[in-house]
């Protein structure tokens, strides 16, 4: 990607002098990293900062950098190179920045959750458990059920939406569903949850409770989510391919099919598994309308249904006197919860490579 | 590729296996003994969610065939339930209303009504973390203030002059209350609202009525009071953890919370009047100048239908609560979730109220 | 999207049906998605009625009407969204950036990995990094921020003693909304023309005159949707406010102080537990405004995109 790649010579040439060597900037940066290090860990001993943080040193050793590179660069290369220079180090800074919050996060749930990440975890319930022990495995159960039949709702529904925006929509409905799908996304989850239950309580009565009204709920969060990507990924398909498919005779709904779904597959399934990570993570919906049990139940159409992301909050939120078992299967759930959802995408990923047309070279 | 796909379906299998499997723990659900057979819905007050676990895994460990569900939704929406027909027994933080008295009981036989059965008594502490302050007195005026926002740093006059002993710091003073609406803050506010009249001018109520710091449910109010500077909050006692615990002014002496001071005020508050006869409703008298007594005191009610549509439900509640009131029950939620028993005179007469139960 | 070529003229019976069923089937689907939102908009609308004509003195706070009760919601909603945008945007659009066109290609697919993985971390685990983590150790330099430029109204004084300020909740739902834009803004950059970007280089334009000169004006429209999307997780979001807020019922700039004007959708998560009655309905009817709100700014989201897309055309 560099361009100082394709404009190496062996002769030394207009475009080259008075660029500053190749090595200067990683070196540069490295040195004004290890300055950013000490000044803090100096400050940190002399009693000017409260304590050591290698967050504010990397921060200001990024600073530093960024200031020195675009001085320096001004110097001896001018003023178009440093500005490039000094958008090159914020970019890179952008990016570490957005890195921080990540691993204090993942840090704090792995070395949190890792306490209770055990056998008994995974192959114990709640039921008739108090204070210590105890496992997730009704929520586990249940989120998977749950989750899975939201998206057997949503899918379709949001694919064929999206197939009939880019193959057929036209007109009035077809905006009309554009924009209704946008106005969808910002249905805050505790809405969808409290309308689901609406709706179930018609049909079946006060006080209902059950796994697929959850379903119902996080189907309706789920929903835009599908048919924008899959809206996208069908938009990138070259209309070459349509058209030659057209051009052998073959009817739209088989090129559809046949052309069109398999060439844009890998991106719909890596949309899909986004939105179903969007949505295994809701919690107020499901308080509402799956109800909450410690219990196992795999039959979504009767009874309560817990979820993981109910019995994390449930566990943090109503401790017993003895706090910190409470604390650690909340935390052990939070670390289920993500790694549940990092396996979910790696299976996508593992899918979209497997079936890729482009991939069968 | 062939290693992918191999991946992919252990993968699978490995994730099918996994969950198909029954819980360890549910496996000798059908062996044990007990005469409850069937299953309870409840919901309701969060504040009683540990206790009715409690409550609820001994009895379920005794009777092999029964399950209790309780959902930790909240007094407002578990009232809403229980009127609606919805759950078999509510808990709650406050008694049912006048209004609520006066209409519709979906799970009861028409015409009756619910009954309030006090069950869950918890004191509630202050509980603060001051730069090298480890005991802390305040009476409820001062109290008061503080939480009004009128006294700003700890060395103010009033506070000091309750703790001559402690090496108060000049530093700004973070009281944090309660973000969501709860029976906690309502039976705090009724605290300042009755002892200290004059200073604390809101009725007492399940939101907060002035500004201030917040944070949510008991976690976030601990968690705040620990993680912050100079801080003080109220939560439930069991939740206080290493935090200090302030020691509250009654009558003439400082008196720290114990369970059995805790009940003793609930023991000497008289029943609401104008009631049925088995709608144990309390009216805290939270002005007691005994110094054997502790004020601070939230008391949570189940609620249960007088006659219900349906004998079986009837049995079951009879059954559970029963135990719940029993002096086992109380002794397992006081190890659990850090209540105070119920004092003998008022179980002996919640216990005539269960057996009332149709 | 633009018009595709009509079917070919001559088609067995069996296709010919083949294709009426598929595209009822997909007209169908897009029905299904307004019929939904028509019906969630119906139910609101339905359960609001009651709030809208109740005494305020039933609703919780005692406010003097309903419209008082929602206006520093409306307020904080709106005002934590913005300031969670201005954050993220331009973090995202560097992100997003430095994966298309800095990261070495082997990096950029690994990259991109790792910050997809910050939207699959479910919100209640964003609650609980937010108040054990970034609530605490934001403290000190809250206090110095009042104590060094309190006259400015944004960071007037008194700082929070436990860091769960509005700015503190906006730092939790930029980190959320931050992978959705970065992920969008990504593939719409990636798209940029090679030959554009070849053409830059060719007349000697360093890698950051390139990219304003192609990248960014191809981009524009798919950063503008990319923001607006994120903007809807961001007012929508419920438990992660609930847990880090401190809210008042108040309207103020300062986002440092203890006191917060709260979001509709924190304060319905916070107050729907304890509520009976007449005061359930209030909430639903703040949710109903909240709609009301992610409708307006679609709306306004969809003007500029398609005015940008005209103006593209027209050029």
């Amino acid at each position: 990607m560099t361009t100082t790649a394709q404009r190496t010579s062996a002769l030394p040439n207009a475009y080259t002098s008075g660029r500053l060597p190749r090595w200067f900037a990683p070196t540069l940066f490295g040195a004004t990293l290890v300055v950013g290090l000490g000044v803090i860990a100096l400050l940190a001993s002399s009693g000017a900062l409260p304590e050591f943080s290698i967050v504010l040193a990397v921060l200001v050793g990024v600073v530093l950098y960024a200031v020195l590179i675009t001085v320096i660069a001004n110097a001896a290369e001018g003023r178009r190179a440093a500005t490039d220079r000094l958008v090159t180090s914020l970019v890179i800074t952008a990016f570490v920045v957005a890195l921080l919050p990540l691993i204090s996060l993942l840090w704090t749930v792995t070395s949190n959750g890792l306490a209770r990440f055990d056998i008994t975890f995974f192959t114990h319930s709640m039921r008739s458990v108090i204070g210590e022990g105890g496992g997730a495995l009704h929520a586990i159960v249940g989120t998977l059920i749950i989750t899975a039949l939201a998206t057997v709702i949503a899918v379709p529904v949001g694919l064929l939406t999206a197939i009939y925006l880019v193959e057929y929509g036209r007109g009035r409905l077809a905006r009309a569903i554009t924009f209704f799908v946008d106005v969808m996304t910002g249905i805050p989850s505790i809405v969808a949850g409290l309308f689901a239950y609406a709706l179930f309580a018609l049909i079946f009565g006060e006080g209902v409770r059950m796994g697929f009204a959850g379903s119902v709920a996080l189907a309706v969060l789920m929903v835009p989510v599908v048919v924008r990507s899959s809206e996208e990924m069908l938009k990138l398909v070259p209309d070459e391919l349509r058209e030659a498919s057209y051009a052998l005779g073959v009817p739209k709904w088989r090129t559809i099919a046949r052309v069109v779904l398999p060439t844009a597959g890998a991106g719909i399934v890596t949309g899909i598994t986004l939105a179903i990570a969007r949505v295994i993570g809701e919690t107020a919906p499901l308080l509402i309308v799956a109800g909450f049990t410690s219990s196992m139940n795999y039959n979504p159409f009767s009874e309560r249904m817990q979820s993981l992301p109910v019995f994390v909050y449930t566990q943090y939120a109503n401790p017993g006197s003895q706090v910190d078992f409470y604390l650690e299967r909340a935390w052990a759930g939070a670390l289920t919860l993500i790694l549940l959802v990092m396996a979910l995408n790696l299976i996508a990923r593992l899918i979209t490579r497997i079936f890729a047309p482009r991939a069968r070279r | 590729m062939l290693d992918s796909r191999t991946a992919l379906s252990a993968l699978a299998l490995s994730l099918v296996l996994g969950v198909s499997g029954c819980a360890v723990n549910e496996l000798d659900r059908e062996i044990l003994p007990g005469t409850l057979v069937g299953t309870l819905d409840g919901a309701g007050s969060s504040a009683q969610s540990a206790a009715q676990e409690a409550w609820i895994a001994t009895a379920q460990n005794a009777n092999g065939g029964l399950t209790i569900n309780y959902e930790p939704s909240g007094s407002g929406a578990g009232r809403e339930a229980f009127l609606a027909g919805g759950v078999d027994y509510a808990g709650s933080d406050s008694a049912l209303s006048t209004d609520e008295l006066a209409g519709d009981f979906g799970a009861c036989v028409e015409g009756t009504t619910g009954i309030d059965l006090p069950l869950y008594i918890s004191p509630l502490a202050i509980i603060f973390n001051i730069d090298g302050v480890d005991r802390l007195q305040l009476d409820a005026a001062t109290t008061a203030a503080i939480f009004r926002g009128d006294i700003t740093r700890w060395n103010d006059p009033a506070v000091a002059a309750l703790n001559p002993d402690a090496q108060l710091p000049a530093a700004t003073i973070t009281a944090v209350h309660r973000s969501d609406a709860s029976g906690t803050t309502k039976n705090f506010t009724d605290y300042l609202a009755q002892a200290a009249p004059e200073v604390w001018q809101a009725d007492a109520g399940d939101s907060w009525p002035y500004g201030g710091e917040s944070a949510q449910g008991n976690s976030g109010v601990v968690n705040a009071v620990a993680n912050g500077l100079n801080t003080i909050g109220y939560a439930d006692a069991s939740r206080a953890g290493d935090l200090g615990i302030a020691a509250l002014q009654v009558g003439e002496e400082f008196v720290e919370f114990t369970p059995e001071a805790a009940a003793a005020v609930v023991e000497r508050s008289p029943f609401e009047e104008g009631r049925a006869e088995n709608d144990l409703a309390i009216t805290l008298d939270r002005t007691i100048t005994d110094p054997g007594t502790y004020p601070l005191v939230l008391v949570s009610y189940v609620i249960a239908c007088q006659q219900y549509r349906d004998a079986e439900t009837a049995e079951l509640v009879r059954g559970y609560l029963s135990f719940v009131a029993s002096p086992e029950g109380q002794a397992v939620s006081a190890e659990f979730a850090g209540s105070a028993p119920l004092s003998d005179g008022l179980a002996a007469r919640v216990l005539d109220a269960i057996g009332s139960i149709r | 999207m633009s018009a595709r070529s009509s079917s070919p003229a001559s088609v067995s019976a069996r296709d010919r049906l083949g294709d009426v069923v598929f595209r009822r089937l997909a007209i169908i689907a897009g029905v299904v998605i307004l019929v939904a939102l028509a019906a969630v908009a119906i139910f609101l609308i339905a359960q609001s009625i009651p709030a809208f004509l109740a005494d305020p003195a039933d609703l919780r706070g005692e406010p003097e009407s309903f419209w008082h009760y929602v206006a520093p919601l409306a307020f904080g909603t709106v005002w934590a969204a913005a300031l969670a945008l201005l954050m993220a945007i331009p973090l995202s659009i560097g992100i997003a950036l430095f994966i298309s066109h800095y990261a070495p290609r082997r990096l950029a697919q690994p990259l991109g990995y790792i910050v997809d993985l910050l939207a699959a971390v479910p919100s209640v685990v964003y609650g609980l990094w937010g108040i054990t983590v970034l609530a605490p150790s934001a403290v000190p330099l809250y206090i110095w921020l009042t104590e060094n430029l309190g006259s400015i109204p944004l960071f007037a004084p008194p700082a929070s003693g436990t860091g769960r300020t509005v700015l503190t909740v906006a730092i939790v739902l930029a980190v959320m909304v931050l992978p959705i834009i970065t992920a969008l803004c990504r593939e719409v950059f990636v798209q940029t023309p090679v030959l554009h970007e070849e053409a830059a280089y060719a007349l000697g334009a360093t890698r950051w005159e390139m990219i304003r000169m192609t990248v960014f004006p191809y981009a524009r429209s798919g950063i503008v949707s990319a923001s607006m999307l994120g903007l809807g997780r961001a007012l929508g979001e419920t438990m992660a406010v609930a847990m880090v807020l401190s809210p008042s019922a108040i309207i103020s700039l300062a986002i440092l102080t203890p006191e917060n004007p709260s979001t509709i959708a924190a304060n319905i998560a916070l107050n729907f537990p304890e509520s009976a009655g007449l005061q359930v309905n209030a909430l639903i009817a703040t949710g109903l405004i909240l709609f009301v709100i992610t409708l307006v700014v679609n709306s306004i989201a969809r003007a500029i995109v398609s005015r940008h897309e005209r103006a593209l055309e027209s050029r």
